[in-house]
Protein backbone atom coordinates (compact mmCIF):
# COMPACT_ATOMS: atom_id res chain seq x y z
CA UNK A 1 0.00 0.00 0.00
CA UNK A 2 1.17 3.52 -1.01
CA UNK A 3 -0.25 6.49 0.41
CA UNK A 4 -1.92 8.32 -2.79
CA UNK A 5 -1.00 12.36 -2.48
CA UNK A 6 -3.76 14.36 -2.65
CA UNK A 7 -3.15 16.61 -4.96
CA UNK A 8 -5.24 18.82 -7.78
CA UNK A 9 -4.40 20.48 -10.83
CA UNK A 10 -5.11 24.80 -11.17
CA UNK A 11 -7.75 25.47 -12.65
CA UNK A 12 -6.45 26.29 -16.63
CA UNK A 13 -6.76 29.96 -17.69
CA UNK A 14 -8.97 31.43 -20.24
CA UNK A 15 -8.62 35.20 -21.77
CA UNK A 16 -10.00 37.66 -19.06
CA UNK A 17 -11.94 38.53 -23.32
CA UNK A 18 -12.80 42.13 -24.69
CA UNK A 19 -15.23 43.22 -21.92
CA UNK A 20 -13.22 42.41 -18.62
CA UNK A 21 -13.82 45.49 -17.42
CA UNK A 22 -17.72 44.39 -17.11
CA UNK A 23 -16.36 42.40 -14.02
CA UNK A 24 -13.42 44.32 -13.01
CA UNK A 25 -14.62 48.08 -13.83
CA UNK A 26 -18.08 48.27 -14.75
CA UNK A 27 -18.40 51.56 -13.43
CA UNK A 28 -15.79 52.48 -16.00
CA UNK A 29 -18.00 51.07 -18.43
CA UNK A 30 -20.65 52.75 -17.58
CA UNK A 31 -22.66 49.84 -15.41
CA UNK A 32 -23.61 52.00 -12.75
CA UNK A 33 -25.40 51.99 -9.48
CA UNK A 34 -24.20 47.64 -9.00
CA UNK A 35 -21.45 48.99 -6.68
CA UNK A 36 -20.25 52.36 -5.69
CA UNK A 37 -16.24 52.03 -6.66
CA UNK A 38 -14.72 50.02 -8.60
CA UNK A 39 -11.95 48.84 -6.90
CA UNK A 40 -8.33 49.24 -6.80
CA UNK A 41 -8.58 52.68 -8.98
CA UNK A 42 -7.31 54.77 -5.62
CA UNK A 43 -4.31 53.98 -3.86
CA UNK A 44 -3.08 56.70 -1.75
CA UNK A 45 -4.63 59.26 0.59
CA UNK A 46 -3.97 61.97 2.60
CA UNK A 47 -2.68 59.69 5.45
CA UNK A 48 -0.71 57.41 2.76
CA UNK A 49 3.32 57.74 4.15
CA UNK A 50 5.75 57.67 1.17
CA UNK A 51 6.77 60.26 -1.79
CA UNK A 52 3.73 60.23 -4.06
CA UNK A 53 4.69 59.34 -7.73
CA UNK A 54 2.83 59.06 -10.82
CA UNK A 55 3.09 55.69 -13.36
CA UNK A 56 1.87 55.68 -16.53
CA UNK A 57 2.40 53.75 -19.97
CA UNK A 58 0.73 51.75 -22.35
CA UNK A 59 1.22 48.32 -23.55
CA UNK A 60 1.86 47.61 -27.38
CA UNK A 61 0.90 44.60 -29.49
CA UNK A 62 3.39 42.78 -31.72
CA UNK A 63 3.05 45.59 -34.57
CA UNK A 64 3.55 48.46 -32.30
CA UNK A 65 -0.36 49.39 -31.85
CA UNK A 66 -1.47 49.80 -27.80
CA UNK A 67 -3.64 47.71 -26.48
CA UNK A 68 -6.86 49.80 -25.93
CA UNK A 69 -9.09 46.88 -24.17
CA UNK A 70 -6.27 45.72 -21.37
CA UNK A 71 -6.38 45.62 -17.77
CA UNK A 72 -3.46 46.06 -15.51
CA UNK A 73 -3.18 45.31 -12.13
CA UNK A 74 -0.32 46.51 -9.93
CA UNK A 75 0.69 44.95 -6.12
CA UNK A 76 3.77 47.15 -4.27
CA UNK A 77 4.96 47.45 -0.92
CA UNK A 78 4.88 50.49 1.15
CA UNK A 79 7.52 53.42 1.94
CA UNK A 80 9.17 51.10 4.48
CA UNK A 81 9.16 47.87 1.98
CA UNK A 82 6.42 46.34 3.60
CA UNK A 83 3.25 44.53 2.08
CA UNK A 84 -0.07 44.98 3.21
CA UNK A 85 -1.08 41.87 3.58
CA UNK A 86 -1.90 38.98 5.92
CA UNK A 87 1.14 36.92 4.73
CA UNK A 88 3.67 39.65 5.38
CA UNK A 89 5.62 38.61 8.24
CA UNK A 90 8.23 40.96 8.54
CA UNK A 91 6.23 43.83 10.44
CA UNK A 92 2.90 45.86 9.98
CA UNK A 93 2.72 47.36 6.82
CA UNK A 94 1.15 51.30 6.43
CA UNK A 95 -2.22 50.56 7.11
CA UNK A 96 -3.30 53.54 4.76
CA UNK A 97 -1.80 51.92 1.72
CA UNK A 98 -3.07 49.48 0.28
CA UNK A 99 -0.49 48.36 -2.33
CA UNK A 100 -2.84 47.18 -4.92
CA UNK A 101 -4.34 49.14 -7.66
CA UNK A 102 -6.32 48.48 -11.14
CA UNK A 103 -6.57 50.21 -14.24
CA UNK A 104 -7.79 50.07 -17.34
CA UNK A 105 -5.94 51.15 -20.38
CA UNK A 106 -7.92 54.53 -21.99
CA UNK A 107 -9.93 53.22 -25.26
CA UNK A 108 -8.92 55.89 -27.07
CA UNK A 109 -4.53 56.31 -26.10
CA UNK A 110 -4.23 53.12 -24.35
CA UNK A 111 -2.78 54.50 -21.42
CA UNK A 112 -3.06 53.57 -18.10
CA UNK A 113 -2.13 55.87 -14.63
CA UNK A 114 -1.63 55.29 -11.30
CA UNK A 115 -0.91 57.43 -8.62
CA UNK A 116 1.29 56.29 -6.15
CA UNK A 117 3.63 56.26 -3.82
CA UNK A 118 7.39 55.02 -4.47
CA UNK A 119 7.79 51.70 -2.68
CA UNK A 120 10.66 50.63 0.18
CA UNK A 121 12.88 47.93 -0.89
CA UNK A 122 12.01 44.12 0.03
CA UNK A 123 14.84 41.69 0.77
CA UNK A 124 15.07 38.61 -1.68
CA UNK A 125 14.80 34.90 -0.50
CA UNK A 126 18.73 35.18 0.31
CA UNK A 127 17.91 38.36 2.33
CA UNK A 128 19.96 40.91 0.03
CA UNK A 129 17.91 43.89 -0.77
CA UNK A 130 16.05 43.97 -4.39
CA UNK A 131 15.56 47.55 -5.99
CA UNK A 132 12.21 49.18 -5.28
CA UNK A 133 9.70 47.93 -8.40
CA UNK A 134 6.16 47.34 -8.72
CA UNK A 135 4.91 43.86 -9.75
CA UNK A 136 2.33 44.16 -12.57
CA UNK A 137 0.04 41.96 -13.90
CA UNK A 138 -1.51 42.20 -17.54
CA UNK A 139 -4.67 40.87 -18.98
CA UNK A 140 -6.55 41.23 -22.03
CA UNK A 141 -8.45 40.08 -25.26
CA UNK A 142 -5.94 37.87 -26.79
CA UNK A 143 -3.99 37.15 -23.73
CA UNK A 144 -4.70 33.32 -22.96
CA UNK A 145 -3.02 33.93 -19.18
CA UNK A 146 -2.11 36.80 -17.15
CA UNK A 147 1.41 38.37 -17.76
CA UNK A 148 3.39 38.97 -14.58
CA UNK A 149 6.25 41.74 -14.74
CA UNK A 150 7.94 44.39 -12.70
CA UNK A 151 8.82 48.01 -13.00
CA UNK A 152 12.14 49.34 -11.94
CA UNK A 153 13.18 53.00 -11.46
CA UNK A 154 15.33 54.80 -13.85
CA UNK A 155 16.57 57.28 -11.15
CA UNK A 156 17.52 53.72 -9.21
CA UNK A 157 20.71 53.20 -10.60
CA UNK A 158 22.66 51.91 -8.30
CA UNK A 159 19.44 49.52 -6.38
CA UNK A 160 19.00 48.06 -9.72
CA UNK A 161 22.57 47.30 -10.30
CA UNK A 162 22.83 45.28 -7.66
CA UNK A 163 19.20 44.25 -7.63
CA UNK A 164 19.25 40.03 -7.54
CA UNK A 165 15.82 39.61 -9.43
CA UNK A 166 17.73 41.68 -12.39
CA UNK A 167 20.76 40.28 -12.02
CA UNK A 168 19.14 36.70 -13.26
CA UNK A 169 18.45 38.78 -17.01
CA UNK A 170 20.76 36.74 -18.82
CA UNK A 171 20.23 39.15 -22.01
CA UNK A 172 21.51 42.41 -20.45
CA UNK A 173 19.55 44.51 -23.03
CA UNK A 174 16.45 43.32 -22.16
CA UNK A 175 16.93 44.81 -18.35
CA UNK A 176 16.38 48.29 -19.89
CA UNK A 177 13.02 46.83 -20.65
CA UNK A 178 11.59 46.81 -17.16
CA UNK A 179 13.04 49.96 -16.24
CA UNK A 180 10.74 53.40 -16.40
CA UNK A 181 12.10 56.46 -17.09
CA UNK A 182 11.75 59.36 -14.92
CA UNK A 183 10.34 62.45 -15.96
CA UNK A 184 7.99 65.21 -14.28
CA UNK A 185 4.04 65.22 -14.61
CA UNK A 186 2.04 68.09 -12.08
CA UNK A 187 4.91 68.59 -10.08
CA UNK A 188 4.92 64.95 -9.01
CA UNK A 189 8.08 62.44 -10.10
CA UNK A 190 6.53 60.46 -12.94
CA UNK A 191 7.77 57.07 -14.46
CA UNK A 192 6.48 55.85 -17.87
CA UNK A 193 6.52 52.26 -18.03
CA UNK A 194 5.93 50.77 -21.36
CA UNK A 195 5.02 47.33 -21.54
CA UNK A 196 6.04 45.32 -25.50
CA UNK A 197 4.14 42.10 -25.48
CA UNK A 198 6.02 41.13 -28.29
CA UNK A 199 9.16 42.28 -31.24
CA UNK A 200 12.40 43.80 -30.26
CA UNK A 201 11.81 45.56 -27.26
CA UNK A 202 10.02 42.91 -25.90
CA UNK A 203 9.24 43.79 -21.76
CA UNK A 204 10.63 40.57 -19.65
CA UNK A 205 8.15 38.55 -18.75
CA UNK A 206 8.51 36.18 -15.34
CA UNK A 207 7.15 32.84 -14.63
CA UNK A 208 6.83 33.26 -10.58
CA UNK B 1 -3.57 31.23 8.45
CA UNK B 2 -1.69 29.14 5.19
CA UNK B 3 2.30 27.91 5.42
CA UNK B 4 4.82 30.59 4.59
CA UNK B 5 6.34 28.47 2.05
CA UNK B 6 6.64 29.18 -2.04
CA UNK B 7 4.28 28.28 -4.16
CA UNK B 8 4.42 24.77 -6.67
CA UNK B 9 5.62 25.98 -9.85
CA UNK B 10 2.85 26.64 -12.49
CA UNK B 11 2.69 23.91 -14.95
CA UNK B 12 2.68 25.79 -18.12
CA UNK B 13 1.86 23.17 -20.47
CA UNK B 14 -1.88 22.70 -18.47
CA UNK B 15 -2.75 25.81 -19.15
CA UNK B 16 -3.14 27.17 -22.34
CA UNK B 17 0.07 28.44 -24.56
CA UNK B 18 0.09 32.29 -25.22
CA UNK B 19 0.83 31.87 -28.91
CA UNK B 20 -2.41 29.52 -29.76
CA UNK B 21 -3.16 30.59 -33.72
CA UNK B 22 -6.62 29.16 -34.17
CA UNK B 23 -7.56 32.22 -31.70
CA UNK B 24 -6.37 35.06 -33.75
CA UNK B 25 -5.63 37.46 -31.47
CA UNK B 26 -3.52 35.93 -29.45
CA UNK B 27 -1.03 36.15 -32.34
CA UNK B 28 -0.08 39.24 -32.04
CA UNK B 29 -0.05 39.55 -28.43
CA UNK B 30 1.37 36.52 -27.22
CA UNK B 31 5.86 37.35 -25.73
CA UNK B 32 7.82 35.18 -27.83
CA UNK B 33 10.98 35.05 -25.55
CA UNK B 34 10.49 32.30 -23.13
CA UNK B 35 9.33 33.69 -19.33
CA UNK B 36 12.04 34.37 -16.98
CA UNK B 37 11.47 31.64 -13.66
CA UNK B 38 11.73 33.23 -11.23
CA UNK B 39 11.67 31.62 -7.37
CA UNK B 40 8.70 33.63 -5.36
CA UNK B 41 10.25 36.48 -3.80
CA UNK B 42 8.15 38.37 -0.56
CA UNK B 43 6.62 40.74 -3.72
CA UNK B 44 4.50 37.82 -5.30
CA UNK B 45 4.10 35.51 -1.95
CA UNK B 46 2.19 38.19 -0.47
CA UNK B 47 -1.54 39.76 -1.94
CA UNK B 48 -4.40 41.98 -0.92
CA UNK B 49 -6.55 40.76 0.66
CA UNK B 50 -10.66 42.35 0.82
CA UNK B 51 -12.80 42.49 3.40
CA UNK B 52 -16.46 41.17 3.20
CA UNK B 53 -17.35 44.76 3.96
CA UNK B 54 -16.43 45.80 0.56
CA UNK B 55 -19.30 43.76 -0.55
CA UNK B 56 -22.84 45.08 -1.07
CA UNK B 57 -25.64 42.78 -0.13
CA UNK B 58 -26.92 42.72 -3.96
CA UNK B 59 -23.42 41.85 -5.24
CA UNK B 60 -23.97 38.55 -5.51
CA UNK B 61 -27.41 38.48 -7.06
CA UNK B 62 -27.24 39.40 -11.12
CA UNK B 63 -30.87 38.83 -11.15
CA UNK B 64 -31.78 42.31 -8.97
CA UNK B 65 -28.29 44.09 -8.48
CA UNK B 66 -29.12 45.93 -12.03
CA UNK B 67 -32.85 45.52 -12.49
CA UNK B 68 -34.78 48.65 -13.26
CA UNK B 69 -38.32 47.80 -13.96
CA UNK B 70 -38.61 43.77 -13.54
CA UNK B 71 -36.47 40.82 -12.95
CA UNK B 72 -34.25 40.15 -16.14
CA UNK B 73 -35.28 37.73 -19.26
CA UNK B 74 -33.40 34.39 -19.01
CA UNK B 75 -33.07 30.92 -16.71
CA UNK B 76 -33.03 31.45 -13.43
CA UNK B 77 -29.60 29.94 -12.14
CA UNK B 78 -27.87 29.23 -9.03
CA UNK B 79 -23.97 29.05 -8.87
CA UNK B 80 -21.64 27.85 -6.23
CA UNK B 81 -18.79 25.67 -4.95
CA UNK B 82 -15.48 25.96 -3.56
CA UNK B 83 -12.01 27.84 -3.71
CA UNK B 84 -9.50 25.32 -2.90
CA UNK B 85 -5.92 25.26 -3.62
CA UNK B 86 -3.47 22.39 -5.08
CA UNK B 87 -3.50 20.66 -1.45
CA UNK B 88 -7.24 20.47 -1.90
CA UNK B 89 -7.49 23.04 1.01
CA UNK B 90 -10.46 25.74 1.47
CA UNK B 91 -9.09 29.05 -0.02
CA UNK B 92 -11.66 31.22 2.84
CA UNK B 93 -11.78 35.11 1.91
CA UNK B 94 -11.48 34.76 -1.89
CA UNK B 95 -12.39 37.35 -3.60
CA UNK B 96 -14.47 36.38 -7.10
CA UNK B 97 -15.71 38.75 -9.81
CA UNK B 98 -18.07 37.47 -12.35
CA UNK B 99 -19.54 38.96 -15.82
CA UNK B 100 -21.46 37.98 -18.27
CA UNK B 101 -23.58 38.26 -21.54
CA UNK B 102 -26.72 38.22 -20.99
CA UNK B 103 -29.39 35.58 -21.86
CA UNK B 104 -29.89 36.72 -25.66
CA UNK B 105 -25.90 36.35 -25.88
CA UNK B 106 -25.72 40.43 -25.18
CA UNK B 107 -23.06 41.98 -23.16
CA UNK B 108 -23.97 45.62 -21.44
CA UNK B 109 -20.86 46.87 -23.03
CA UNK B 110 -20.29 50.28 -25.47
CA UNK B 111 -17.84 48.24 -27.70
CA UNK B 112 -20.36 45.22 -28.19
CA UNK B 113 -21.91 44.87 -32.11
CA UNK B 114 -24.12 41.63 -31.76
CA UNK B 115 -27.20 42.34 -32.83
CA UNK B 116 -29.03 40.17 -30.09
CA UNK B 117 -31.15 42.48 -27.79
CA UNK B 118 -30.13 44.51 -24.61
CA UNK B 119 -32.02 43.68 -21.41
CA UNK B 120 -32.92 46.58 -19.37
CA UNK B 121 -32.89 44.65 -16.45
CA UNK B 122 -29.54 42.80 -16.67
CA UNK B 123 -25.69 44.60 -15.58
CA UNK B 124 -23.84 41.52 -15.77
CA UNK B 125 -21.59 41.68 -13.16
CA UNK B 126 -21.06 40.38 -9.66
CA UNK B 127 -18.85 39.59 -7.13
CA UNK B 128 -18.55 37.12 -3.56
CA UNK B 129 -15.70 36.62 -0.81
CA UNK B 130 -15.16 32.56 -0.25
CA UNK B 131 -16.35 31.74 3.58
CA UNK B 132 -14.08 29.67 5.88
CA UNK B 133 -14.65 26.85 4.03
CA UNK B 134 -13.99 28.68 0.41
CA UNK B 135 -17.00 28.25 -0.13
CA UNK B 136 -19.04 30.63 -2.59
CA UNK B 137 -22.71 31.07 -4.52
CA UNK B 138 -24.37 33.49 -6.73
CA UNK B 139 -27.56 33.78 -8.11
CA UNK B 140 -27.93 35.15 -12.07
CA UNK B 141 -29.67 34.05 -15.49
CA UNK B 142 -28.14 31.73 -17.42
CA UNK B 143 -26.39 33.86 -20.10
CA UNK B 144 -26.28 32.92 -24.12
CA UNK B 145 -24.22 31.64 -26.80
CA UNK B 146 -22.84 34.23 -29.11
CA UNK B 147 -21.34 34.93 -32.12
CA UNK B 148 -17.91 36.63 -32.29
CA UNK B 149 -15.18 37.89 -35.05
CA UNK B 150 -12.33 35.27 -35.32
CA UNK B 151 -12.95 32.51 -38.05
CA UNK B 152 -16.14 33.76 -39.99
CA UNK B 153 -18.96 31.70 -38.25
CA UNK B 154 -17.27 30.92 -34.34
CA UNK B 155 -19.36 31.06 -31.23
CA UNK B 156 -18.73 31.23 -27.89
CA UNK B 157 -20.41 28.42 -25.74
CA UNK B 158 -22.50 29.72 -23.07
CA UNK B 159 -19.86 30.80 -20.20
CA UNK B 160 -19.30 32.70 -16.96
CA UNK B 161 -15.82 35.00 -16.90
CA UNK B 162 -14.39 34.51 -13.23
CA UNK B 163 -11.45 36.42 -11.75
CA UNK B 164 -9.95 35.32 -8.36
CA UNK B 165 -7.87 36.79 -5.82
CA UNK B 166 -6.28 34.12 -3.35
CA UNK B 167 -3.77 35.17 -0.74
CA UNK B 168 -0.78 35.98 -2.63
CA UNK B 169 -0.50 37.59 -5.49
CA UNK B 170 1.22 34.56 -7.43
CA UNK B 171 -1.88 33.40 -7.41
CA UNK B 172 -3.76 35.35 -9.60
CA UNK B 173 -5.85 33.81 -12.22
CA UNK B 174 -8.76 34.48 -14.97
CA UNK B 175 -11.05 31.69 -16.43
CA UNK B 176 -14.12 30.82 -17.45
CA UNK B 177 -16.95 28.31 -16.07
CA UNK B 178 -19.20 26.57 -18.92
CA UNK B 179 -22.18 24.42 -18.78
CA UNK B 180 -22.50 20.63 -18.34
CA UNK B 181 -24.08 19.27 -21.73
CA UNK B 182 -23.33 22.38 -24.02
CA UNK B 183 -21.63 20.44 -27.31
CA UNK B 184 -20.32 24.04 -28.37
CA UNK B 185 -17.82 23.57 -25.65
CA UNK B 186 -16.29 21.02 -28.18
CA UNK B 187 -16.60 23.70 -31.13
CA UNK B 188 -14.26 26.75 -29.01
CA UNK B 189 -11.52 28.76 -30.54
CA UNK B 190 -10.69 29.77 -27.14
CA UNK B 191 -11.59 26.66 -24.93
CA UNK B 192 -9.67 24.79 -27.14
CA UNK B 193 -6.33 26.57 -26.02
CA UNK B 194 -6.61 24.38 -23.57
CA UNK B 195 -4.27 21.72 -24.20
CA UNK B 196 -5.53 18.84 -22.11
CA UNK B 197 -9.33 17.45 -22.23
CA UNK B 198 -9.28 17.09 -18.58
CA UNK B 199 -8.07 20.71 -17.70
CA UNK B 200 -11.21 21.55 -20.33
CA UNK B 201 -13.32 19.45 -17.98
CA UNK B 202 -12.18 21.39 -14.92
CA UNK B 203 -13.76 24.39 -16.19
CA UNK B 204 -17.19 22.88 -16.73
CA UNK B 205 -19.96 23.25 -14.20
CA UNK B 206 -22.11 20.32 -13.72
CA UNK B 207 -25.80 20.60 -13.50
CA UNK B 208 -26.88 20.00 -9.54
CA UNK B 209 -29.84 18.76 -9.05
CA UNK B 210 -29.63 18.81 -5.42
CA UNK B 211 -29.24 22.42 -5.07
CA UNK B 212 -31.74 23.33 -7.37
CA UNK B 213 -34.68 25.81 -5.87
CA UNK B 214 -37.31 23.61 -6.82
CA UNK B 215 -39.91 25.58 -8.59
CA UNK B 216 -37.52 28.83 -8.79
CA UNK B 217 -33.64 28.08 -10.16
CA UNK B 218 -31.52 25.24 -11.34
CA UNK B 219 -28.31 24.96 -9.63
CA UNK B 220 -24.53 24.47 -11.37
CA UNK B 221 -21.48 23.92 -9.17
CA UNK B 222 -18.01 25.04 -10.03
CA UNK B 223 -15.26 24.47 -7.84
CA UNK B 224 -11.95 26.47 -8.60
CA UNK B 225 -8.52 25.63 -7.88
CA UNK B 226 -5.93 27.94 -7.32
CA UNK B 227 -1.71 27.33 -6.45
CA UNK B 228 -0.73 25.66 -3.64
CA UNK B 229 1.91 26.43 -1.53
CA UNK B 230 5.06 23.89 0.15
CA UNK B 231 4.86 23.30 3.83
CA UNK B 232 7.73 25.17 5.34
CA UNK B 233 9.48 22.48 7.21
CA UNK B 234 12.43 22.12 4.98
CA UNK B 235 12.96 25.67 3.68
CA UNK B 236 15.36 28.13 4.61
CA UNK B 237 13.45 30.98 6.63
CA UNK B 238 12.89 34.42 5.01
CA UNK B 239 15.81 36.65 6.46
CA UNK B 240 13.83 39.00 9.18
CA UNK B 241 11.07 35.98 10.17
FE1 LIG C 1 -17.35 36.21 -22.93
Amino acid sequence: MFQRLKTLKESPSQTAGPYVHIGATPNWVEITGVWEEDLGLVLIGPDTRGERIIIKGRVFDGSGTPLKDALIEIWQADADGLYNSPEERRGKADPNFVGWGRQPTDGVTGEYRFETIKPGRVPYKDGRLMAPHITFWIVARGINIGLHTRLYFGDEEAANAECPVLARIEHKHRVQTLIAARSEEKGLPTYTFDIHLQGEKETVFFDI
Amino acid sequence: MSDQGSFYQRDRSWHPAAFTPQYKTSVLRSPQYPLLSLENTISEMTGPRFGHNKIGPLDNDLIRNYAKTGDPIGQRIIVYGRVLDENARPVPGALLEFWQANAGGRYRHKKETYLAALDPNFGGCGRTITDEEGRYWFRTIKPGAYPWPNGVNDWRPAHIHFSIFGHAFAQRLITQMYFEGDPMIWQCPIVSTIPDKAGIEMLIASLDRNATLPMDSLAYKFDIVLRGRRSTMFENRMEGN
